[in-house]
């Protein structure tokens, strides 16, 4: 029992104002990883609604309003109040100081309000869904999203202010990861998931602002009818959808770039060896934060811009996808003379490889204008962003809290059931969305409410797969809370996994609120598996 | 460390070193200003479109905009941008009265810029100058013009979140103000006022780029 | 190959659907080549170099660069997306540049239904009729906000804007009637928004083209009715047998004639030439009790004789419900 029952961030200190008014990175991550789960199983029960409704055609249970309301809920939320906010909100402020060795993020205050900024934005989230839903998609398109009657403003206000949010994350994780490092802890010595942090963060700040005024003007379009994005007003609706993708594309990035870099961290602990092209992986994630910037015209390939401007987008977009090829790469190679553990943060990197693959390969189709005539807007493009968000960012964070979640808590969960689960979310991922690539590729547009009988056997597998992959989330989270429970004596100890990086070696499960108890000293290199040997503290 | 009697009451305690804090705060406020470019950035893009596509009507729209008012004001922004930086200055000096009339000047430029807004804001009120589907102005100067209400839109957007910066500006003078009298800010340690003369030194620029944009050409 | 082709894609029936089909497979094959090396390599290492329970751990080995592997990482990638990429945009440029000798077809997308002007007078409602083997200029626009107008067996699609006019072509190798959909979400009838595209015989096109336009002055009213019917696409949504469709069987509507309908809020009206006329012009004033309020208005599309034909079209289905 002795030490991790002692002083930990959890227990100390008590009360529920010193939870409130925490500067505690470790408190504030957990503080997400609380509601941005909530808020993504309100998202999966929104869309296994849509599914149940999509088995068959026609409207079954729901009139088209209500269908069109619930999948611009489903994206709004899964995008905005959980997939962007989540990871570096959650496992990054959690992780981010201790893998560097200090004793908090650079800017604790600015943390916390990054947090009540987030739940205050998630309130605007919630007033929308409980008066009456907004039906616009979550691209809020003009002039549909100006002259909608759903509740657009209380959306978009959420949004905006969420975009503050991860700005101030991300600022304080720039400002953390360039002057918060302990001695000897140089850029090439540090853990990929900081890299991976880093390069998400400078996406965030670069990036946010820009759908933070674009929503600005919407709102005032649809508030003053300033005439700017409205043809009646002598707008032009394609400048907003430029001004959009101008964000959400390099948002995509925001999303992938943190998963990437808990695949980094998961696979060398768990095949005990050192990461295979260490410098590329942490290379590739600044090129694609960079190319991602210059790429976003490739979701208006039907829009009507110039012939040049599909060249040059279709261009820099294959660009986009040839480091992400690499780091894919790179990451089974790690595995070649390592010593592997089927423990589930594995099998769901191993997931997230295959799925992630997929979702990127199917990129490579839409990138090329000529097929994206026909792709564009269909349920193609629906699988591809479900495959490399869902099946990559999304397998990723489960691979993360279970990797992490023993340092976290100080507890170990059920493996058995942890895999059984991993290997649910994998099946019924594949049968819920692989079909949809054919759909697609028949002609069956997506944001449709009913459809044409020619489509309803595929839409029937996927409805039906979507049940294993909702029970197989649900059960996995059931899990991981049921380690939670008083009873439960299965201690991890501080280095379960045998892992390298600082928060495995230098801290309590659950750390200690100042994190150290005295500074770390860096004694070798975050993968070093060549010429260390540390012993895991976990035997099954 | 931070138990330790010998550091000072404004080093927070997951610091190290004074240094390191300094150079911490000094990399987030322009990681900030970055994310403002970008902000005012996407404003700018619109302009610069819509320009592109009713040359005229911003060409004679802008009639109509006070040009002495704008250069007044752009006079009173740099002004204040000089007063800020004397401030700084005064305290490095360790001459805190100094420094606090030059705070107290620099809040009371930032003032007079907000007032001459004002006035300029209340005329085209008056006359019906307004974004969107308020406008209603249709004097000689621009009978010839189509859509006039889209230049007002953007001027009344990209001044207005300009001078919104403008009062969160004074907001944070003011605090300014407060710590330096009451001694928190001093020669050892003026940080704060470093960050916010750099925020301020940006609301200036913006000004300097929004005058000859909106009011010049 | 051809089995494959079929179970992935509708028809080609444009003369470009062939070579987009075929892009498509080069990348697909290319890509099940590098996610079969992707899925191999991935389970034969891991399994090969797995711990096993009686394992101690060691130092693992400190291999984590080769020139040559990462090369090729880079460079076979690069080399097929560049391929991609350059038959992407050939075949891109042959689906914009519109042929001379092409027929234009203005299209206008409005929420919930389009309308097609022809070149030679007349327009048609939710139903494209184009020759085959000619090439057709779509001139696509939108009355009110975005839609997408997308034709799946001609590989070819184009959002319509409202104030803009954009353009895409085709041209049909095969005669036979396809799909059309909306693509671009539009309200709440964007998934109804469908239509269909009839390509005819040239000469078969010519014989209709002319009867478009034809003189309708002379014939009875409910004759009209009849004939207008089906041409401005009320049958999508109404049927004469008494079936409920999207919207009530004009047979239910007919038998009811005189007597109260009810509406969804509750409010009620006698059905007379008043009511139908102010459903047609107005449908959205009054929902009945049971539908959804995904009607599109008729005004500026029907004449005023128009609209008694199809009143007096109504009104005998009751009387002659043999139709």
């Amino acid at each position: 029992m002795g030490d991790n029952q002692k002083q930990n961030y959890l227990t100390h200190p008590k009360g529920l104002m010193s939870w409130l008014l925490t500067l505690d990175h470790k408190r504030i991550g957990l503080m997400y990883l609380v509601s941005g789960v909530i808020f993504f199983l309100i998202g999966g029960l929104i869309a296994l609604g849509m599914r149940l409704e999509l088995a068959a055609p026609g409207n079954d249970f729901i009139s088209n309003e209500t269908y069109n309301n619930m999948y611009t809920l489903h994206g709004a939320i899964m995008i905005f109040l959980f997939i962007i906010p989540a990871i570096p909100g959650a496992l990054g402020n959690i992780l981010l100081p201790l893998m560097l060795g200090a004793k908090d993020v650079a800017f604790p205050r600015l943390n916390l309000a990054s947090f009540y900024l987030y739940s205050l934005g998630a309130v605007f989230a919630v007033y929308t869904i409980i008066s009456g839903g907004v039906d616009t998609g979550w691209t809020f398109y003009t002039p549909y999203s100006t002259q909608s009657t759903s509740n657009v403003i209380p959306m978009t206000i959420g949004v905006f202010i969420i975009g503050f949010s991860s700005i101030l994350t991300g600022l304080n994780f720039i400002a953390t990861v360039h002057k918060m490092r302990i001695p000897g802890l140089t850029w090439y010595k540090l853990p990929l998931f900081v890299w991976a942090l880093y390069g998400t963060s400078l996406v965030q700040i670069t990036a946010t602002p820009v759908i933070a005024i674009t929503m600005v003007l919407l709102m005032l379009e649809r508030f003053l009818g300033i005439g700017i994005f409205d043809p009646a007003l002598g707008g032009d609706p394609v400048l907003y959808q430029h001004f959009f993708w101008f964000y959400s594309h390099p948002a995509v990035y925001i999303m992938i770039l943190p998963a990437f870099g808990i695949i980094s961290e998961i696979i060398p602990v768990h095949s005990r060896k050192k990461i295979w092209g260490y410098k590329f992986i942490a290379y590739s994630t600044l090129s694609i934060a960079f190319i991602g910037f210059l790429v976003w015209g490739h979701h208006m390939f039907t829009s009507g811009q110039s012939v040049f401007s599909q060249i040059v987008f279709s261009f820099i977009t294959y660009f986009v996808g040839i480091p992400t090829g690499v780091k894919i790469f790179s990451w089974i190679l790690t595995m070649y003379k390592g010593q592997v553990s089927f423990t589930p943060p594995m099998l769901y990197a191993l997931s997230f490889l295959f799925l992630f693959t997929i979702g990127g390969l199917t990129g490579i189709f839409l990138g090329a204008v000529a097929l994206d005539i026909h792709l564009h807007d269909s349920y193609f493009v629906v699988a591809h962003f479900h495959y490399v968000m869902q099946g990559g960012t999304i397998v990723a964070f489960l691979g993360g809290l279970h990797h992490w979640w023993p340092k976290s808590f100080g507890k170990m969960y059920n493996h058995t059931i942890a895999n059984i689960c991993a290997v649910g979310v994998f099946l019924g991922f594949n049968g819920t969305f692989f079909p949809q690539f054919l759909l697609g590729l028949r002609g069956m547009p997506r944001r449709y409410a009913t459809y044409d009988s020619q489509f309803v056997e595929l839409h029937s597998y996927s409805s039906f797969w979507s049940g294993i992959l909702g029970l197989s989330i649900f059960f996995a989270f059931i899990n991981l809370v049921w380690s939670l429970r008083k009873s439960n004596t299965d201690d991890p100890g501080t280095n379960p996994w045998g892992a390298m990086t600082l928060e495995w070696t230098h801290t309590t499960s659950p750390p200690h609120p100042h994190n150290f108890e005295k500074d770390p000293i860096l004694e070798h290199g975050p993968y070093d598996y060549d010429k260390v040997i540390v012993e895991p503290t976990y035997k099954k | 460390m931070s138990n330790d009697k010998s550091s000072p009451k404004f080093l927070q305690h997951h610091f190290h070193d004074v240094n390191q804090q300094y150079e911490t705060a000094k990399l987030g406020m322009w990681a900030f200003i970055l994310t403002e470019v970008l902000t005012f950035g996407g404003l700018f893009v619109a302009y610069v479109v819509f320009r592109s596509w009713y040359p005229e009507m911003f060409v004679g729209a802008n009639l109509l905009l006070d040009v002495n008012k704008g250069l007044l004001n752009t006079i009173v922004l740099i002004t204040s941008s000089l007063t800020m930086a004397l401030a700084i200055w005064a305290i490095q000096k360790k001459n805190k009265k100094l420094s606090l009339i030059m705070l107290v000047a620099t809040f009371i430029f930032a003032f007079i810029f907000l007032v001459i807004k004002y006035l300029e804001y209340s005329h085209k009120f008056e006359v019906g100058q307004l974004p969107g589907e308020y406008y209603s102005y249709m004097g000689p100067e621009i009978a010839h013009i189509n859509n006039p209400h889209i230049f007002f839109s953007i001027y009344f957007i990209m001044t207005g979140l300009h001078g919104l910066h403008v009062a969160i500006g004074m907001g944070l003078i003011a605090w300014l103000i407060y710590s330096t009298a009451k001694g928190n800010l001093n020669s050892d340690y003026y940080t704060p006022m470093e960050m916010v003369g750099i925020f301020w030194h940006l609301v200036d620029l913006i000004w300097i780029y929004l005058f000859p944009l909106f009011y010049l050409i | 190959m051809d089995t494959l082709r079929e179970y992935f894609f509708p028809k080609q029936v444009s003369t470009f659907a062939a070579d987009i089909d075929n892009l498509f497979f080069f990348i697909f094959y290319s890509s099940v080549v590098l996610f079969a090396i992707v899925v191999f390599g991935m389970i034969y290492l891991s399994v090969k170099y797995r711990l096993k329970k009686d394992d101690d751990i060691k130092l693992t080995s400190s291999k984590d660069h080769s020139n040559i592997l990462e090369a090729l990482f880079f460079i076979i990638p690069l080399i097929l997306v560049s391929i991609t990429f350059v038959w992407g945009i050939k075949s891109y440029l042959k689906m914009v540049i519109v042929p001379d000798d092409a027929i234009e077809i203005k299209v206008t997308g409005q929420s919930w239904f389009w309308t097609f002007d022809y070149p030679d007078g007349g327009s048609t409602l939710n139903e494209l009729v184009v020759p085959s083997n000619t090439p057709i200029k779509i001139v696509l626009s939108s009355k009110d906000v975005l839609h997408s107008f997308f034709i799946p067996v001609m590989r070819s699609k184009m959002d319509a804007l409202p104030n803009r006019y954009n353009v895409m072509w085709f041209d049909a190798a095969q005669e036979g009637v396809y799909d059309i959909f909306c693509t671009e979400y539009c309200g709440t009838g964007h998934s109804q928004m469908g239509a269909k595209v009839v390509v005819m015989k040239p000469e078969q096109y010519r014989t209709w083209a002319s009867e478009l336009g034809a003189d309708d002055e002379s014939i009875p009213l409910d004759e009209l009715g009849a004939k207008l019917y089906t041409k401005k696409a009320c049958n999508t949504c109404h049927t004469l047998d008494g079936t409920a469709l999207v919207g009530p069987s004009y047979l239910q509507t007919s038998q009811m004639w005189g007597k109260e309908r009810i509406f969804d809020d509750g409010s009620s009206t006698i059905i007379d030439d008043n009511y139908i006329r102010s459903s047609i012009l107005e449908p959205q004033t009054q929902i009945v009790a049971g539908y959804q309020g995904v009607m599109p208005t008729y005004q500026g599309l029907l004449n005023d004789r128009e609209l008694d034909a199809l009143i007096a079209f109504l009104k005998s289905l009751e009387v002659d419900s043999e139709i």
